[in-house]
C-alpha cells in the first residue's frame, strides 16, 4: 500500500500570534513555524503501518512557500520515503490545495491519502473532506483509530457524541485527529539521512492549479479582552448579577 | 558520530567558530548542536552592535543583507531620581560607552542570519538537540558530547515515543552555551580552569518589546540610565533603543551580587518603567515580547582559561562581556573565530589547542577587557563612588591605571540575613505600563514537554524550606524571572513548588541560590522560550 501524506507548516502552537497593525493579517516574520500537530499524527500513523509491514511507500507532500521544505523534511527524519513541495506565494486555501494534492494522487495513485483534521493557523478543517469529493473516494474525518482489513479500513472517529466506528473502501482520504497516537521525535541520525531524502518542488501553475483567493479577507482583529473577574458576596449576589447583569438565567 | 569540530550553542560565538572554520577549510566536518527549537529562539540582548568582528568575518555583510541596519542616530544618559531626571552629556561619557559608530539590532536575528550563512558553508546544525552530557576520553580529554534522550516521563521511565541520546564526537569540542552553561560550568571545575582567577560575576538582565506611538520614537536612539529604583548599593541600569519598525527595545540589568533578599529584579524593572521619563517613551505602546537571561560581569579578572584537552570554551560560557561597554556580542563572535584559527592550527600543524591562551591575548578582545577590568569591581562602593572612580580609570587614564581590583565574592555568597533587611513593597502592576510575572512569560512562548523529569534539581530537596526560607525568605520566588519557585501552604506545610515548565533558561536560579543547591540541566530538546527579534 502507498500512503500520501499532507503537512503544512504553521505558526508554532507555543507562540502567542499577534495581528498586524494594519489589519491585514498576522505576524509571521521571525516567528518559531512547525508543522502542523495532526499531520505529526497523520505521519506518525502511516509510518506505522509501515513498520508494520502493511504500507510500501510514504510519500509527504506540502503546498507553500519555500520554506515549507522545512516541514516536509521533518516528515521525512521520521519515516516518510521522499517528499514534494508545491510551491505557491500567499495565501493558498483549502480548495487550492485540495486541488494540488488531487493532481499529485491522479500521477502517483496511492492507495490512502492521510492528513491533519484541520491546519492550527487557520481551523478550516476542509482540506480532507475537499479532496475527498473531487476524487470521488470514500472519507473518514477525526480518525482517532485506523485499522486496516484487507482492502477496508476500520475508523474510529471523534465525534460529539463519542466515538464512531465506521468502515471505509480503499483508496480513502482519512483526517487524523491528537488522539491518534504519539507522534515519534526525529532523531539526530535520522535528520542526517533525511536530507539525502529526495524532495521534489513543483510549482503550483506546473500542475494547473489557479492557487488565487476564492475569499477575500477584509480585516484581522484580536478577539475583545476578556474582563477581570469579581467575587460576589451572596448566592442571591450571584443570582441577581446572572439575571439582571449577564441575563443568562 | 564522528566529527572533526562538535560545537555546542548555536548564539553569536558558536556560529563565529563554525562560519571562521569552513571559510578557513571547507572540508572540515563540522556540526552544531542548540538546545533551542529553532537557532535565535534563545537568544536574547540589548542589542547595540559593534560590527568589529562582523566585518572581519563577512567584509561583505552589507551585501549579504545582515539584519544589522539601523545605525545609532542619537544617544543620552540619564540619572535618574524617583521622579527627576538629569541629562549626563554624552561627551563626558567615556569612550567605551559611545555608540554613534555602532547598530541597533536584534541579536536573536543575527544568529538567524549567521545559521544559515553557517549552513551555506556546509555546517550541520542540529536545532533541538541539546548537549546534556561531556564524553571523556580515557586519558581525560574531551571526547565529545552525548545529545538529551528524549521521551523520558517525569518519574525517569522511558515513554513509548524514547529516544536515546546520540554520541558526537569531535577531535575538539567547542562549547559556546553562553553565560553559566550547565556542561561549561563542570569542564571549569573538572579542569580547575578558574585557578588563580576571582569569583565570576552575573547580571540578570530584562528585555521588553515595546511597539510605541509614532511620536515617541526616535529610529536610531539609544539611552541608557542609572539610578531609581536601585539603590546607592545594587549595581543596575536601564537600556532604551530605538529600533526599526516603531519598536523600542526596553530592558534592564541588575548584578547579581545584590545583599537583599527581598530585592525582585523582575519588579524592579517593572517599577523603573513607571519613572516618567521611561513611562512617555511608552505610554499608548503595546509590549509584544518579554524575556530574561543572565549575563556576564566579571570581565578579565574572573575569565577561566579557554582551553583544555580536547575542548574550548568561547564566549560567554568563558565570560568575554565587555561591562563597561555593556556589550558581549562581538567579543563573543571574536573570540569564536580565534578558536577556530587556533583548531586550524592544530589540524595542519599538529599545534596544542593551549595556543589559544596566547591568540586570545594578543587579540583586540583582551585589549578591550583589560582596559575595562575595573569598572564593575569599582562599583562594590557604591553607585557613587563606582561613578567618580569610573570616570578617572575610564577618561583620563583610559584603562590604563597601573592596578586591577578585585571581585571579592561570588554572587551566591553576598545575600545577607533576610531579617537584617528591610523588606521591599513593590506596587501591583497596572496591566498597561507593569505586568505580572505570568502574563510576562506568556509572552516568552516558553514550553517544556508535560510529563518529563524536573530541569531544576534540587541537590537537598528540604534545603529550600528547612534552611533558605528560614534564612532569606526563599529568594527564588523573587529572582526567577519567570515564576518557576513558589513556596505554597498546603494544609499548613510550607512547599516549595517548582514550576519548570516556566522557566525560560535564564540560569539565575543556578548562579543566584545561596547554598548552590539549585542544578540547572537541560530538558528535553526544542523546550524553553521561542523568543522572536529579541
Amino acid at each position: 500500500m502507498k500512503i500520501l501524506v499532507a503537512v503544512k507548516r504553521v505558526i508554532d502552537y507555543n507562540v502567542q500570534v499577534r495581528v498586524k497593525e494594519d489589519g491585514s493579517g498576522v505576524v509571521t516574520d521571525n516567528v518559531k513555524m512547525s508543522s502542523n500537530p495532526p499531520d505529526d499524527n497523520a505521519i506518525e500513523e502511516a509510518v506505522k503501518f509501515k513498520e508494520a509491514g502493511k504500507a510500501t511507500e510514504i510519500i509527504a507532500i506540502t503546498v507553500g512557500e519555500e520554506k515549507s521544505q522545512e516541514t516536509v523534511r521533518k516528515a521525512l527524519a521520521v519515516g516518510a520515503d521522499r517528499g514534494i513541495l508545491i510551491k505557491t506565494e500567499g495565501t493558498v486555501e483549502p480548495l487550492a490545495v485540495a486541488k494540488s494534492l488531487k493532481k499529485i494522487v491522479d500521477r502517483e495513485k496511492p492507495d490512502l491519502v492521510l492528513m491533519g483534521k484541520q491546519a492550527i493557523d487557520d481551523d478550516c478543517n476542509q482540506t480532507g473532506q475537499m479532496l475527498s469529493a473531487l476524487l470521488n473516494w470514500p472519507q473518514a474525518t477525526f480518525a482517532s483509530k485506523i485499522e486496516i482489513k484487507d482492502k477496508i479500513l476500520e475508523v474510529t472517529r471523534e465525534v460529539d457524541e463519542g466515538l464512531e466506528m465506521i468502515e471505509v473502501n480503499l483508496p480513502a482520504v482519512i483526517t487524523c485527529d491528537l488522539r491518534l497516537n504519539e507522534p515519534r521525535y526525529a532523531s539526530l541520525p535520522n535528520i542526517m539521512k533525511a536530507k539525502k531524502k529526495p524532495l521534489e518542488i513543483l510549482t503550483a501553475s506546473d500542475l494547473g492549479v489557479d492557487t488565487a483567493p476564492r475569499v477575500q479577507q477584509i480585516k484581522v482583529e484580536e478577539p475583545p479582552k476578556r474582563k477581570a473577574g469579581i467575587k460576589v458576596a451572596s448566592v442571591a449576589e450571584l443570582v441577581s448579577k446572572l439575571k439582571n447583569e449577564a441575563k443568562v438565567i | 558520530m564522528d566529527y572533526d569540530v562538535v560545537i555546542v550553542g548555536g548564539g553569536p560565538s558558536g556560529l563565529s567558530t563554525a562560519i571562521k572554520l569552513k571559510q578557513l577549510d571547507p572540508e572540515l566536518n563540522v556540526c552544531l548542536l542548540e538546545k533551542a527549537s529553532e537557532i535565535g529562539a534563545h537568544i536574547l540582548s540589548g542589542n547595540v552592535f559593534e560590527t568589529r568582528a562582523l566585518d572581519e568575518l563577512f567584509p561583505n555583510w552589507k551585501e549579504l543583507n545582515a539584519p544589522v541596519k539601523t545605525k545609532v542616530s542619537k544617544e543620552k544618559f540619564l540619572f535618574l531620581s524617583k521622579t527627576k531626571s538629569i541629562s549626563w552629556p554624552t561627551w563626558l561619557l567615556p569612550s567605551v560607552q559611545q555608540n554613534h559608530k555602532n547598530y541597533i539590532i536584534s541579536l536573536a536575528n543575527l544568529c538567524r542570519w549567521l545559521a544559515k550563512q553557517a549552513e551555506a558553508l556546509g555546517v550541520e546544525i542540529f536545532p533541538g538537540f541539546p548537549a546534556s552530557e561531556i564524553l571523556y576520553n580515557e586519558d581525560g580529554s574531551v571526547k565529545g558530547v552525548a545529545t538529551q534522550d528524549m521521551g523520558i516521563d517525569k518519574e525517569g521511565n522511558k515513554k513509548d515515543s524514547f529516544e536515546p541520546g546520540i554520541d558526537l564526537n569531535g577531535k575538539v569540542t567547542v562549547f559556546a552555551e553562553g553565560c553559566r552553561g550547565h556542561l561549561g560550568k563542570e569542564l571549569i571545575k573538572k579542569f580547575n580552569l578558574d585557578k588563580g582567577k576571582d569569583p565570576q560575576q552575573y547580571g540578570i538582565g530584562f528585555k521588553e518589546i515595546w511597539e510605541v506611538r509614532d511620536n515617541n520614537h526616535e529610529e536610531g536612539m539609544v539611552m541608557h540610565t542609572a539610578g531609581w529604583p536601585l539603590d546607592n548599593n545594587t549595581y543596575g541600569g536601564s537600556f532604551i533603543y530605538h529600533a526599526e519598525n516603531k519598536q523600542v527595545f526596553l530592558g534592564y540589568v541588575i548584578g547579581l551580587d545584590y545583599k537583599n533578599p527581598y530585592l525582585s529584579p523582575f519588579d524592579e524593572f517593572q517599577r523603573f518603567k513607571t519613572h516618567p521619563a521611561i513611562k512617555k517613551v511608552i505610554e499608548g505602546g503595546k509590549r509584544i515580547s518579554y524575556g530574561a537571561r543572565a549575563l556576564i560581569e566579571g570581565g578579565i579578572q574572573s575569565l577561566p582559561k579557554m582551553s583544555m584537552p580536547g575542548a574550548l570554551l568561547v564566549g560567554c560560557d568563558a565570560g568575554t562581556l565587555n561591562m563597561p561597554k555593556i556589550k558581549g556580542s562581538h567579543t563573543a563572535m571574536k573570540s569564536g573565530m580565534i578558536a577556530a584559527e587556533t583548531i586550524f592550527e592544530k589540524f595542519k600543524e599538529n599545534k596544542e589547542l593551549s595556543i589559544y591562551e596566547d591568540k586570545f591575548k594578543k587579540s583586540w578582545v583582551y585589549e578591550e577587557l583589560h582596559a575595562a577590568r575595573n569598572v564593575k569591581p569599582s562599583f562594590s562602593w557604591g553607585l557613587i563612588l563606582g561613578i567618580i572612580f569610573t570616570g578617572l580609570d575610564q577618561i583620563l587614564f583610559r584603562g590604563k591605571l597601573p592596578l586591577t581590583l578585585k571581585h571579592k565574592h561570588a554572587d551566591h555568597e553576598t545575600l545577607n540575613s533576610a531579617n537584617e533587611m528591610p523588606k521591599i513593597e513593590y506596587p501591583k502592576p497596572d496591566g498597561v505600563i507593569t505586568f505580572d510575572k505570568t502574563s510576562s512569560v506568556y509572552l516568552t512562548g516558553t514550553n517544556h514537554t508535560d510529563n518529563q523529569p524536573v530541569h531544576l534539581k534540587l541537590k537537598d530537596p528540604n534545603l529550600p524550606i528547612n534552611y533558605t526560607l528560614e534564612k532569606f525568605d526563599e529568594p527564588a520566588q523573587r529572582y526567577c524571572p519567570a515564576g518557576v519557585y513558589e513556596v505554597r501552604v498546603e494544609s499548613n506545610i510550607n512547599k516549595f513548588v517548582i514550576n519548570s515548565q516556566n522557566c525560560i533558561h535564564c540560569k539565575t536560579c543556578d548562579i543566584k541560590e545561596p547554598s548552590q543547591n539549585i542544578v540547572w540541566v537541560t530538558p528535553e530538546g526544542g523546550g524553553g522560550p521561542k523568543y522572536g527579534n529579541t
